[in-house]
């Protein structure tokens, strides 16, 4: 199959403009003719549902969370990004497309990313418009701040809370449209399939997670807005419901699934602090800017810190890198955390941990100052450990975060599968190899308000009048399937729960699969995973019926779904043989560490297509061309 | 440590609900109070035994999605702090702990410590927005918005949803996060043109909602995860009677008094 990313032709920074220009438009009169089912209701899925009801669509939108506000985009801390120098620093559409890329490690398209970087700005206009609370200067203009990658002031923020002030701004438009009548909000409520009739997605299967109730739904497209899946990992920062079940069922219905190995790794969460954990926290990344990171010297000494003479300290970060230091991008300052406690130099109760620590600036700036710049998180990490990071240092390790990875979508947003449509994370289309900070919050927003909404129409313009009914024997079809399925989870009553699965699943991927892989780890993480997955097929223990609030039987079917999805990922991963970004084979090093890529062999999008249960899956490629910028190597030191 | 736990447990909304006692033996200090709670529930799964359903997700305290009753005090003994980021080590080995769900006309219970908070959904969706339809924008910085104007909106708009306030009035009233939206929206120059009819249409959405009044026990503030202020409280009241004596609705829909 050839992968038509459809790019529209011409100069950069005329393609996005030039092809809106040419979209097929749907009659005003007509769009309430149009049924669209959103799954997901964060930035992506609630700026996309909001959008299209504004707009006249019919929209269905689901979510598991019991409120659309809920969704994972809400624990976003930083900012967003957008080019409007206001700083007058020098900033540009075509900086922030250059930053992106360059930060992607040369492996995202350049047409999308230069898209994401000119609707940046509309992105502002309309959230300001919306009532989204971004801070301030004391002359009424908004405030910028500097973040990872750039070295312009771009990042618009809410305190700490950027993410949660922008969902609440299109869940109360969404809200709007709700009372309008345009959508239909449908919460706690999972897809559990697609229906595909003539090789076009037409509906969904949901379950209700209160009732049970299995329920059909027909559309004329249908919009997957659900998110990432770091919980592969079962210890990720992202929340506990986070699944792939929909996009990793749209997969094995047919849409291709692209360069599922590149996941991220944040370099400072708080580490877990034993085998009950069950989620990680992100501290922001801001705290390196003064934090200081260090190990003992030497292996397995557990005296307290304070106790441990500045010669018998290692910091690590300034010694290999002197002129970034601390603050080299979050894959280097990853890995070489997880090198120095493999090394048996990790600190804390469980050894898996390295210090950051404040003390030096403390001394040089006063409490009142490192106060005020990082008091709530010093709050929030003592509310998690009961330690006081100003007496203490703290206590940091890097925790899966964010996937760039996802279902393969054209320029239109639009998967292999005609009428599936995938937006925010849950596509792989801006980040390439790594998503620079401040930028997931641009990418679902741009997505789902500037985006979607004109792609959509000129998909649906042609296809007027082409009814369908639950009736069709692809519904029948497909539903049965889902209820032998749930019928299977609740009658194996076997001896192990689900959550042990999931760790065990979550624990092999970040074993081999993780910050640092290679050919012979990955080879027998796919030994292990199809063994593992047989297991819990056979002893799964799934307690409680079918027909109410039912946990573990939600959680069995997302597990399920994973171990599929492990298995993708560690193949991509096998067979991207070079590093490029977060994918860090070890086999592709420079001598100091870095990622090494091989631009002749993979300057490629790897896409992935289902051929069967048992069968192996395809790797399709799609070719990357650059035609302005110059790939280059990174280098921090 | 070691815990006794009377946990409310409640097959489905209209059945008999009853506190049920578990053990909780060797809990680690360090464990969030959700996390005990996954324990106790392996251990449950592993006897045969339906787990306690409870709602949770970010498990960082800003989705809103968790909350319990521990020992009378909605969201447990910390001040400011969501159940999800409540941990073991503020209780005692030996201690006993009730657990229940939010109990409030407007929240009935779904099971064990769940409840449908889709009221809450309802009153945003009566009004608590701006109406600036995707494309509509000017550009941001068009419109100056004062430093402290824009930081009093923040700390109303902090607000996450859990429903503690209401679950800790001894009226049930839902006044604290209603307040909070409007005066988010209403302290914001962008949401000026609809402020009057907002503050009517959620207030009136609120109590059609089984949500009760305000006496001003300012419970609501004592337990809110994010400390939104009750006196954003006044200020609904004050824009309430307002839009009475402004707002052109007819003299049947006129009413004598403002909210509580």
């Amino acid at each position: 199959m050839i992968l038509d990313a459809k790019i529209p032709s011409g100069p950069l920074a005329e393609k996005w403009d030039n092809h809106k220009a040419h979209l097929k438009l749907v009659n005003p009169a007509n769009k309430r003719k149009f049924q669209i089912l959103m799954v997901g209701t964060g930035l992506a899925g609630g700026s996309a549902a909001a959008s299209l009801g504004e707009m006249g669509y019919n929209v269905t939108c689901f979510c598991y969370q019991d409120s659309p506000r809920r969704a994972h985009s809400i624990a976003a801390q930083g900012g967003i990004n957008a080019a409007k120098n206001y700083q007058n620093d020098g900033d540009s559409v075509f900086r922030l497309f250059y930053d992106t890329v360059k930060g992607g490690d040369f492996r995202a398209r350049e047409a999308n990313v230069y898209r994401l970087a000119q609707l940046s700005v509309s992105i502002i206009d309309q959230a300001v418009a919306a009532g989204v609370p971004f801070a301030r200067e004391y002359g009424g203009y908004l405030a910028n701040r500097s973040f990872g990658g750039a070295q312009v002031s771009r990042t618009f923020y809410a305190r700490g809370q950027t993410g949660q002030q922008l969902l609440l701004g299109c869940y109360q438009a969404l809200s709007r449209q709700v009372e309008r009548g345009t959508v239909k909000m449908v919460p706690k409520t999972e897809v559990l399939d697609l229906v595909v009739v003539d090789g076009t997605v037409r509906g969904l299967i949901t379950r209700d997670l209160r009732t049970g109730e299995i329920r059909r739904h027909v559309g004329d497209a249908v919009v997957l807005a659900t998110g990432g899946y770091s919980n592969v990992f079962y210890l990720s920062t992202n929340a506990k419901g986070c699944n792939a079940t929909a996009i990793w069922r749209a997969y094995r219905r047919g849409a291709h699934f692209a360069n599922p190995c590149f996941t991220q790794i944040h370099p400072t969460a708080i580490p877990a602090s034993g085998d009950y954990q069950s989620k990680l926290t992100l501290m922001s990344e801001s705290l390196r800017n003064d934090g200081r990171i260090w190990v003992p010297a030497k292996q397995g000494d557990h005296r307290r810190p304070g106790e441990i003479p500045e010669a018998e300290r290692d910091y690590y970060l300034e010694r290999r890198y002197p002129s970034f230091g601390n603050l080299v991008p979050r894959d280097v300052a990853s890995r070489a955390a997880k090198q120095v406690v493999d090394e048996g130099r990790g600190v804390g109760p469980t050894g898996v941990g390295v210090y950051l620590d404040f003390s030096d600036a403390i001394g040089r700036l006063g409490r009142d100052t490192i106060e005020d710049r990082y008091g709530n998180l010093f709050e929030m990490y003592e509310r998690i450990t009961g330690e006081d990071p100003y007496q203490v240092p703290m206590r940091i390790y890097p925790a899966p975060h964010y996937t760039m990875g996802g279902l393969w979508v054209d320029y239109n947003l639009m998967s292999t599968l005609p009428g599936l449509f995938v937006i925010g994370e849950a596509n792989f289309s801006d980040h390439g190899a790594n998503r620079l900070g401040a930028s997931a919050l641009m990418q679902g927003l741009a997505d789902g308000y500037f985006v979607l909404p004109y792609t959509l129409g000129h998909y649906l313009a042609p296809r007027m009048g082409q009814k369908l009914s639950t009736d069709h024997p692809a519904f029948a079809a497909v539903e049965e399937e889902v209820r032998e399925r749930q019928a299977k989870f609740l009658a194996t009553r076997g001896s192990r729960t689900v959550d042990s699965f999931h760790r065990e699943l979550g624990k092999l991927m970040w074993d081999e699969c993780g910050m640092a892989r290679t050919a012979e780890g990955l080879g027998r993480a796919l030994e292990r995973i199809p063994q593992l997955a047989e297991e819990f097929w056979r002893d799964v223990r799934v307690v409680g019926d079918g027909e109410s609030v039912n946990q573990s039987l939600e959680k069995a079917g997302r597990v399920a779904d994973f171990f599929g999805l492990a298995e993708l990922m560690c193949r991509d991963a096998l067979a991207r043989d070079e590093s490029c970004g977060c994918h860090l084979r070890l086999e592709h090093q420079t001598p100091e560490g870095e990622a090494l890529r091989r631009d002749d062999r993979f300057r490629h999008v790897a896409a992935w297509s289902y051929h069967g249960e048992g069968e192996p899956p395809v790797r399709h490629r799609e070719e990357l061309v650059f035609e302005n910028v110059e790939l280059t190597q990174r280098s921090y030191k | 440590m070691n815990l006794t736990l009377y946990i409310w447990r409640q097959a489905r909304g209209e059945a008999e609900g009853r506190l049920v006692r578990y053990d909780a033996p060797d809990i680690n200090p360090d464990m969030s109070f959700l996390e005990m709670l996954d324990v106790v529930n392996e251990r449950l799964i592993h006897q045969g035994e339906r787990p306690i359903e409870f709602e949770h997700d970010c498990r960082e305290g800003i989705c809103g999605s968790c909350g319990v009753v521990v020992d009378g005090i909605a969201h447990g003994p910390l001040p400011a702090t969501a159940t999800c980021q409540l941990h073991m080590r503020h209780f005692k080995d030996g201690d006993s702990l009730t657990i229940e769900p939010w109990r409030a006309k407007g929240f009935p219970v779904v099971q064990d410590l769940v409840v449908d908070r889709g009221a809450f959904d309802r009153i945003i969706q009566a009004g608590g927005f701006i109406s600036a339809s995707t494309g509509n924008a000017p550009e941001a910085n068009s419109l100056p918005v004062g430093k402290d104007v824009a930081e009093l909106a923040m700390d109303a708009a902090e607000c996450i949803g859990c429903g503690a306030c209401v679950a800790q009035c001894p009226n049930g009233a839902a006044h604290l996060f209603t307040a909070a939206k409007l005066a988010h929206l209403g302290l914001l120059p962008q949401g000026q043109p609809e402020r009057y009819q907002r503050v009517v249409a959620m207030v009136e959405r609120m109590e059609q909602e089984g949500f009760g009044s305000c006496s001003n026990f300012r419970e609501c503030e004592a337990v809110c995860p994010k400390q939104v202020s009750s006196h954003w409280i006044s200020r609904m009241n004050r824009d309430y009677l307002k839009a009475q004596l402004f707002l052109d609705r007819g003299p049947e829909k006129k009413r004598a008094s403002g909210p509580g």
